[in-house]
């Protein structure tokens, strides 16, 4: 509904420990007045499709560095699937080359953001698709 | 009034091999010998990563450095179910000795100096390897290498951990001990900033917090009973090259003469070797853009040109597809060319410490050791770098850098090239990137199976359950470990095995 605060679940699926990117996001959203959840780290697909659904969110943010992101990415869609969460918004971030960006939109990855991505555009993506979902709920 | 590049040049420099050896740790440098060119790698199975290995050996790599998998770095075997899409993704995958030997396949380690880049079951890596060293008939002494073994960084940055502080430190004073008595030519541990650097930290902060995590296991091993003189040699240290130039090149030079005077003055060591720090340095990967790639060779440049000109001891050069995959082997061999070419035709190498007495070069210098010691007192303040840890000390004031430095590319305050200024319109052209199959995960579980079934069950079970007495006790696990893996026990259970009487590492929420 308009006027409530975006509430967004940033989240380290895998065994990857760098969260200097996901940190980063998660503070940057919160500054710009969303209600963030950060995961911690080596949080299973299972963990993080349960936490999106408890929590309410309207998106989940995946970081991952490790190489995984077909697998990892392909397991939390599914699983949002198998829990009526279809219109939870799915984006993600880290080392994650071109050649699979296609392959990741096409399971349903709504967004990805490549390094040096700037955190205004992540902001921008998650204020334009989720106040546009609301708008058309209405 | 005492100008800031104002040095004593016996007290503050002196020559270059001389106390406190800001100057370089040897008289004549890289004139008497170039720095290792020593380029990490690793990736998919063993084989592969052993082909690399030759491959790059072939083209004048002068030392060996591995990169193992996430599942590997954490313990676990490729079975695990927390394994699924990791296995062979950021480094290769060993699960047992049969891997390691076959990584070494071809290679003798009395040949070679490997590094091995692992942290929380380096114990039981380098269990391994003095195990492949064994095989191939190579005596122990005669192996020359590194184990990063560096927890602390872990709990500070880049978060690979299993067991609590605690017993990971005993693990790491284990190892040191049984390098310091069994393998004397090999550096026991890589006391490491590069980490807690890509993690956001300022160039001070990784110095800083490199050095004190250094004066902590210094701490430790003392406490165990050791002798300074005995280990401190083989104690060895990873720093970042990264932006800036100038800033990088005092930060080298600082930690030569803060060391020095930590282990004479601090710890009262009599020996020079034990006054020396020996570093490798690994070109910033943070700072190599995904926009644009073929520009991250001349950050690369720039930034190993400052390590040599820092005097680093080795010398490890990203590649330029590095924030998109692992890289091609193109990518790698430019990286590999970008090194010597500074070592043979920049003329660079012969002079040791160039832009000593540089008035600006000296500044620095002072600066950042001013900056450091400050960090050092801080951190004695709160009872040593483990209690400073739990205070989410460091990791807070890397948190807050990084912070600082995204926001400072946003609002142009800081230029990227490629990023915020340079930006190509232009389509990029498409480079190879490294895809590693996720076949390799299903090849790994067959082989598993196949080791499992083949090996002396009840060998492995002895093995292991005295390796769970012996940690109860406070005898030296290394030949425990190496018991261990001798009988194939897999990584995953020698580590599971520790898990059950060291516990797992929770990080405290702050």
């Amino acid at each position: 509904m308009p006027g409530e605060k975006i509430r967004v679940l940033i989240a380290k699926p895998g065994l990857d420990g760098h969260d200097r990117g996901a940190k980063i996001v998660a503070r940057a959203l919160r500054d710009s007045g969303m209600e963030v959840i950060y995961s911690g780290l080596r949080q299973t697909p299972e963990q993080i499709v349960q936490a999106a659904v408890q929590e309410d969110v309207d998106a989940v943010g995946l970081s991952i560095l490790s190489g995984a992101h077909m697998t990892l990415f392909s397991r939390v869609l599914e699983l949002l699937k198998e829990n009526q969460a279809e219109d939870i918004l799915v984006f993600g971030g880290g080392i994650i080359p071109d050649d699979d960006i296609p392959a990741l939109k096409e399971i349903g990855v709504d967004r990805i953001f490549q390094p040096n991505s700037n955190t205004s555009d992540i902001i921008d993506f998650l204020k334009d698709s989720i106040v546009g979902q609301a708008t058309d709920e209405q | 009034m005492k100008h800031p590049s104002q040095v004593d040049y016996q007290r503050d420099l002196g020559d270059p091999g001389e106390f406190p050896y800001t100057r370089g740790i040897y008289p004549n440098m890289y004139q008497g010998r170039l720095w290792t060119m020593r380029q990490f790698s690793g990736y998919g199975s063993a084989e592969e990563t052993n082909r690399r290995c030759q491959f790059l050996l072939e083209q004048g790599q002068t030392g060996l450095s591995i990169a193992f998998d996430l599942p590997t770095l954490m313990g676990m075997d490729s079975d695990h179910p927390l394994s699924e899409g990791e296995v062979g993704k950021c480094g290769v995958a060993v699960d047992s000795l049969e891997d390691l030997e076959i990584v070494f396949e071809g290679i003798r380690l009395d040949q070679v100096t490997t590094s091995m880049t692992v942290n929380a079951p380096a114990a039981v890596l380098l269990a391994m390897y003095v195990a492949v060293a064994d095989k191939q008939g190579v005596d122990r002494s005669q192996l020359r290498g590194t184990v990063q073994n560096d927890i602390l960084k872990e709990f500070i940055a880049q978060k690979e951990w299993i067991y609590p502080p605690q017993p990971s430190m005993r693990l790491i004073v284990d190892s040191i001990d049984f390098c310091t008595r069994s393998l004397p030519a090999y550096n026991s541990i890589s006391i490491s900033g590069y980490h807690i650097r890509e993690a956001g930290s300022t160039a001070l902060q990784e110095l800083a917090f490199t050095l004190r995590d250094g004066i902590e296991y210094v701490e430790w091993c003392l406490r165990a009973g050791m002798a300074i003189d005995d280990f401190a040699p083989r104690l060895s240290f990873f720093f970042d090259s990264s932006n800036d130039f100038f800033e990088e090149i005092a930060k080298f030079r600082a930690a030569r003469r803060l060391w020095a005077h930590v282990m004479r003055d601090r710890f009262g060591a009599k020996k020079e070797q034990s006054w020396m720090c020996r570093f490798h340095t690994h070109t910033s990967g943070y700072s190599l853009t995904a926009q644009q790639p073929a520009i991250n060779v001349v950050r690369t440049t720039i930034q190993a040109l400052a390590a040599v000109l820092g005097g680093t001891n080795s010398l490890h050069t990203s590649s330029r597809d590095e924030a998109l995959a692992l890289p091609t082997e193109e990518a790698a061999r430019i990286a590999l060319r970008t090194q010597q070419i500074l070592a043979h035709e920049s003329g660079v190498p012969d002079t040791a410490d160039p832009l000593g007495g540089s008035y600006f070069v000296e500044a620095l210098t002072n600066q950042m050791e001013e900056g450091a010691r400050k960090y050092f007192d801080e951190i004695d303040a709160m009872g040593g770098m483990i209690e400073a840890i739990e205070k989410g000390f460091p990791q807070k004031e890397i948190q807050e850098a990084s912070y600082r430095y995204q926001k400072a590319v946003e609002s142009k305050e800081k230029i990227v090239i490629g990023v915020n200024e340079g930006v190509s319109d232009d389509a990029p052209l498409p480079i190879k990137t490294l895809h590693i199959s996720p076949e390799l995960r299903v090849h790994q579980v067959k082989r598993l199976q196949k080791l499992r079934a083949g090996r002396d069950r009840q060998a492995v079970d002895r093995t292991l359950a005295e390796l769970k007495e012996a940690a109860q006790s406070d005898q030296n696990l290394m030949p425990f470990l190496i018991d261990c893996v001798k009988e194939y026990a897999t990584l995953g259970e020698i580590c599971d095995t520790l898990k059950e009487i060291f516990g797992t590492y929770q990080e405290p929420s702050f």
